[in-house]
């Protein structure tokens, strides 16, 4: 380990000295950054574009066309009492709607529960650990609680937000918001314990600059990095868990699509129409693969700690 | 010259480094051998190869570097071309390293006794009382204290040099032919570095081990070496007897090194006009307590009523081991850490009780250089925006801070055109003048010097001190300068204070202290200096 120190000591004098600021630049080169970007990027467009896609209402019921398989044509009669055919590229569900609109409009849902529990958990928890990491007699109260928060479990919390609330999206992102924070806390606050004691930071401090400004400007930058590996995670996980809780019919309500919905529905048919639960779980597999391969390749090109050496 | 055939010998040694690295290769051309019971040091500056060339004897370059050309003999075999399996077997039985660092070198979760057994059960089929008997002989040859209890313990519970000691042992337990010394008192104190080589010395002598020593102390080099080979740019510039490198060095390089050693002599200075002090410490103390629920709480009295002051135009040097104190009481001056009790009088303010929000207007008035220059600057901001942060953080505006800090940079013998540069764009000497240039800008009353020059090549340690005493005498500063080495103290001190475990054991005039030490410990401590036989510091005499 120490031959290792001293020899990187020198060759670090030789070799050009490791380029930090480039960490971004080189992230974009990264083949998993690449291939979960471009993955996620498909998938916010087809959440986006989710009514140009050919797809019909997704909430419509059609008692006629109930638990088809995939490719099958109905006729059905539009807003205008028109009959017209619709085609079903991935079936239908027990009460005639179209999965394949089902499961396009409910990537919006699963995206937007995992983006914006990212962001909260990420906004709250940055917050909390730059304080309880700089500030140690706080350090003590707020770790505790923190060590409270971590003892809630995500789906009993939601269970109980709905009882006390309604089911909906800001239900089950508080739910999953929640137990999160302590995470992002933790890592803040280790990455701040470490940067508080570099002599650039009391350097700062003899310098007379305050504290609020300290924080912002000597050791915020330090925790990104990590954080926004963190927050790839947090994003996946979150996906998964509102899928967890749609299924279980505790997270958003069963007229709007969600890929748990959808697959809730399909379980008492699975073994007639294994569709309904086939597509939304590829669509869900793939955009949580997408965002976890993202998170390694940020993780390998970001946290110094982890990239390659010499 | 003998006809005994070396333990070591490299020819033409050429290792090439990746493409993009400041040259193309980190050894170019090493020639040099050890002889059975020689010790060869290898001298050069950060960056000069010498690691590699140690790294490469025992086959443990990373794979990046490759041997161009050139062989590497231990013993007539080329290690170069050895497998693995052979290199595996050969190490610790022919040849074997001792590292720098003790600490992360040993395993903190084995105890001692069953890291050197592991070398046993390695390479010899020694039954468990075989070896046991002999990991207690080597422990009590390499003159560790109570080897018996020592044996099972963990290497956190011993200290710095003691664990060196157990490294010492673990690289001689099989006797090799030859051992590799990677820089291993750098980490130590003076005192315990003394007990280090001169173990090293008597075992290599008692075993006719060859030594290959690597260090970038010309002071250790004076106290071990019986030939020395500096190098530079991976480039050999001078190979022969010790005396004569020390004394009469050949290479223009090897001449400015030496020359930069500072000198164990004070410099001559002029007495300083007595004043009012700028910084007055009285009684100052800092205990740090630990409390348990288990066990009584225990107070460290990490500085112990600390009475020193500084006067205008005057550096008071700090000397003292690791743990005596002397940062500590930097610290607490700098208002990094707060005192216990004790006061601290900035010309006639005290500072030592305040709160930090009344502090604040004092802060410019005292600020501090750090010892690490690779972390004392953040490496996300330029070195402009480090300098003009305190000037703007006490009201004036960008562009006055931003002329100011121009200026600065020239003082301290930089281009102002680099103010928009990072800092890993400088070298550390470099980004020590950056720092320097910082704490000026806020025009302090007082700088401390907190091992300011440690971290630095000797070529580069003696401009910073030039510099250093460039500014004290031009802008008339006090200056506080903590320092562990008393060459340096005795070249830019005034007066001097030596501290031993958190109290001033001595405190009076350079020139008295080194001329006449009177505490036991300040007379210890120089009696440890390395290379004293040397007259360093001075350019040497032309042949």
């Amino acid at each position: 380990m120490s031959a290792e120190r001293s020899l990187d000591a020198e060759i670090g004098e030789i070799l050009p000295r490791p380029q930090r600021l480039n960490a971004f630049g080189r992230a974009l080169r990264h083949k998993g950054v690449i291939f979960g970007a471009m993955i996620l990027a498909l998938m916010i467009i087809v959440a986006l574009a989710a009514p140009l896609l050919g797809t019909s209402n997704p909430t419509k019921i059609d008692p006629t066309c109930r638990n088809k398989g995939p490719n099958v044509e109905c006729v059905t009669r539009n807003d205008a009492g028109q009959r017209v055919p619709v085609m079903h590229w991935m079936g239908t569900d027990s009460l005639g709607r179209d999965v394949y609109s089902r499961v396009i409009y409910g990537a919006r849902v699963s995206l937007m529960v995992g983006i914006s529990v990212a962001a909260i958990a990420i906004a709250i928890g940055l917050v909390i650990g730059l304080v309880a990491g700089y500030f140690r007699w706080l350090d003590a109260i707020v770790m505790r609680l923190m060590d409270g928060l971590m003892a809630i479990p995500g789906i009993l919390l939601a269970i109980a937000l709905v009882a006390v609330w309604r089911a909906g999206l800001p239900a089950v992102i508080l739910a999953i918001v929640v137990p999160e924070i302590p995470r992002v806390v933790r890592l803040v606050r280790s990455v701040v314990l470490t940067i508080r004691e570099e002599p650039y930071v009391e350097a700062a401090i003899s310098v007379g600059t305050p504290t609020p400004l300290i924080l912002i400007r000597h050791v915020l930058p330090n925790t990104l990095a990590p954080l926004i590996v963190q927050g790839t995670y947090i994003c996946a996980s979150a996906m998964l868990v509102e899928a967890i809780l749609s299924f279980l019919g505790i997270g958003i309500p069963p007229e709007t699509p969600s890929w748990g919905n959808i697959m809730a529905e399909g379980r008492t048919l699975f073994r007639v129409t294994p569709h309904n639960i086939l597509f939304p779980g590829i669509f869900l597999g793939l955009s949580v693969l997408a965002v976890n391969i993202l998170g390694d390749g940020l993780r390998d090109t970001l946290d110094p700690r982890l990239s390659n050496r010499v | 010259m003998t006809a005994t055939p070396p333990v070591l010998e490299i020819t033409d040694l050429a290792i090439r480094l990746p493409a993009g690295s400041d040259r193309t290769r980190a050894v170019d051309g090493v020639s040099l051998s050890v002889k059975p019971g020689e010790i060869v040091c290898l001298v050069g500056e950060s960056g000069s190869g010498k690691s590699v060339i140690a790294h490469s004897v025992l086959g443990l370059l990373p794979r990046a570097l490759t041997a161009e050309r050139g062989s590497v003999r231990l013993e007539g075999e080329d290690v170069l071309a050895a497998s693995p399996d052979r290199l595996r077997a050969l190490r610790c039985t022919r040849m074997s390293m001792v590292f720098q660092e003790p600490m992360t070198a040993l395993n903190p979760v084995m105890s001692c006794g069953r890291q050197i057994d592991e070398v046993l059960q390695e390479h010899t089929r020694l039954d468990a009382q075989q070896r046991r008997t002999k990991i207690l002989e080597i422990m009590a040859q390499v003159r560790l204290p109570e080897p018996e209890r020592l044996i099972d313990t963990y290497p956190h519970q011993l200290s710095g040099g003691q664990r060196q000691r157990i490294m010492i042992a673990m690289a001689l337990i099989l006797e090799p032919v030859l051992l590799i010394a990677d820089e291993p008192t750098t980490a130590l104190d003076v005192t315990t570095q003394a007990q280090i080589l001169s173990l090293i010395r008597d075992l290599q002598r008692q075993r006719g081990t060859g030594v290959l020593f690597i260090t970038h102390d010309f002071g250790v080099v004076a106290e071990i070496a019986d030939r020395v080979a500096v190098l530079q740019h991976g480039k050999l510039v001078e190979l022969g007897e010790t005396s004569q490198v020390l004394r009469a060095p050949v290479h223009p390089y090897t001449k400015m090194l030496i020359a930069s050693v500072p000198s164990m002599i004070p410099r001559h200075r002029d007495a300083i006009a007595p004043g009012e002090p700028v910084l007055r410490t009285e009684k100052l103390t800092k205990t740090y307590s630990t409390t348990g629920f288990f066990q009584a709480a225990r107070v460290v009295r990490a500085a112990d009523d600390v009475t020193l002051s500084v006067g205008r135009g005057e550096t008071l040097g700090i000397v003292g081991e690791s743990g005596s104190g002397k940062s500590t009481v930097a610290r607490c001056i700098a208002r990094l850490i707060d005192p216990s009790s004790g006061a601290i009088y900035l010309h006639r303010d005290e500072i030592g009780q305040l709160s930090r929000a009344r502090l604040r207007r004092h802060r410019k008035r005292v600020q501090i250089v750090f010892q690490d220059p690779y972390r004392s600057l953040n490496p996300r901001r330029s070195v402009g925006a480090s300098i003009i942060e305190g000037p703007m953080n006490y009201g004036l505006t960008h562009d006055a801070a931003l002329a100011r800090a121009r200026q600065l940079m020239e003082t301290v013998k930089l281009d102002p055109a680099a103010l928009d540069r990072f800092p890993h764009e400088f070298s550390g000497g470099q980004r020590q003048r950056i720092c320097i240039a910082r704490a000026l800008a806020m025009e302090p009353d007082l700088l401390i010097a907190d091992e300011a020059v440690s971290a630095l090549d000797v070529s580069v340690q003696a401009q910073v001190l030039d510099l250093l005493d460039h500014i004290r005498k031009t802008l008339a500063l006090a200056m506080l300068f903590i320092t562990h080495d008393l060459r340096v103290a005795a070249q830019v001190c005034d007066r001097v204070a030596v501290m031993h475990r958190g109290k001033v054991v001595e405190y009076g005039p350079v020139g008295q202290i080194f001329g006449d030490p009177q505490h036991a410990h300040t007379r210890e401590l120089f009696a440890a200096a390395p290379g004293r036989g040397y007259a360093f510091g001075v350019a040497p005499a032309q042949k």
